[in-house]
């Protein structure tokens, strides 16, 4: 059999669209097979957090789980959008959930205030741009700042999809009037990027996270911290049988803090 | 030669100037006697020998800070058994503190400025 080059061409052709239109779809399929991850290995950690929205807004000491962290952590109070520090604190639900927010959302509902958090995800998009690896993920989950390689490029924090990252325009210390609140843990110095660790060293110590202490201790009970590994923990319960949502997961971040709304 | 006056005077003048650092010393009696530390409050032994902790404490607050922070293991054994937690305000200063009184006079003495102290907190020394 002899192939003309006009045929020859052509084929060729028709196969380079062929491939061309069905990559999107392969990439869809994978991203999506992304989204859901396979559990981890035997033994392997996956620390999450789960918020229930409802019980944290009905809280009647609802500054108690933030009041807790930036103590715990020195984190200090500067007022203003520009220069705050913040690790944990309350955004409205438009801008939180502005997947699930739509037209006919209501003004209340747009306004309502949720707690928000780093979301400690699988894919965290700050790791994947800091030139130092100053930020990176533990295997056990939490996305940690290792403060001594951080120089403050702040290409973390507009890595960033959450909002959960913070830049230390002054120096800290110079933000505490009465001393550091706890002299057990470091500050940070100016030019340094900052966010919440899960509490890591909290963790180390076999203590729960700050924010989930101080919640349990307020009564409202609205957040739960472990291993979503774990079968019979109590964040592994709060997400396998009842509709949860994360923030943004179109991105393909996989946040690891789960909502109840 | 041209003013060669001119010239060996300008000389020695530059000679003079360039080993004027060393003529200092000479009359002020070098650089002084190194600084006397504050002893240790325990005195159960540092987490490693004396000698070593001179030549190499830094190589060892290096170690300790990648093992802390990007390995999140904490719990340091020295050679003789002794379990410590890797901290440098929680287990160096609790001995060693307050840093100016130790760290700080060596540091000072040989002109090194480690930025620790940024962010380490030392209370005893008001920060």
């Amino acid at each position: 059999m002899t192939t003309s080059r006009r045929e020859f061409l052509k084929a060729g052709g028709v196969a380079i669209v062929g491939v061309g239109a069905a990559a999107p779809f392969i990439a869809a399929r994978e991203r999506s097979d992304e989204a859901h991850p396979a559990p981890l290995a035997q033994g392997g950690k996956r620390l999450a957090m789960a918020i229930d929205a409802t019980k944290c807004e009905q809280c009647q000491n609802r500054d108690a789980c933030i009041e807790a962290c930036h103590r715990e952590h020195n984190v200090p109070q500067i007022e203003g959008p520009e220069e705050e520090i913040k690790w944990i604190w309350r955004e409205s639900l438009k801008e939180v959930f502005p997947e699930q927010v739509h037209e006919y959302s209501d003004d209340a509902l747009r306004e309502r205030l949720t707690l928000v958090l780093c979301n400690h995800c699988d894919k965290p998009p700050c790791v994947k741009v800091c030139p130092t690896k100053a930020t990176f993920k533990r295997e056990d989950g939490p996305v940690m700042m290792d403060q001594h390689r951080c120089i403050g490029c702040r290409y973390c924090v507009v890595g960033c999809p959450y909002g959960a990252r913070s830049f230390n325009w002054s120096e800290p210390r110079e933000h505490f009037e009465d001393g550091v609140p706890n002299p057990s843990y470091p500050t940070r110095t100016r030019g340094v990027v900052e966010k919440c660790t899960f509490c890591t060293e909290r963790l180390a110590r076999g203590q729960e996270p700050a924010c989930v202490e101080a919640c349990a201790n307020s009564g409202a009970g609205a957040l739960v911290f472990g291993d979503l590994e774990e079968p019979e923990s109590a964040v592994r319960r709060a997400v396998e049988s009842s509709l949860v949502v994360r923030r943004k997961a179109g991105l393909g971040t996989i946040p690891r803090v789960f909502y109840k709304l | 030669m041209y003013d060669r006056g001119l010239t060996f005077t300008a000389l020695g003048v530059l000679a003079l100037l360039g080993a004027f650092p060393i003529l200092w010393l000479l009359v002020n009696g070098g650089g002084g006697e190194p600084p006397e530390l504050a002893q240790p409050r325990d005195t159960a032994g540092c987490v490693e020998s004396v000698d070593y902790m001179r030549r190499a404490h830094m190589d060892l607050l290096e170690t300790w800070r990648n093992t802390v922070v990007r390995d999140g293991q904490r719990s340091f054994t020295t050679e003789d058994g002794r379990e410590m937690e890797m901290s440098l305000t929680g287990t160096c200063l609790a001995c060693h503190g307050p840093k100016d009184e130790f760290c700080g006079k060596c540091h000072d003495y040989s002109g090194v400025k480690p930025d620790c102290w940024h962010c380490h907190l030392d209370v005893e020394g008001g920060l």
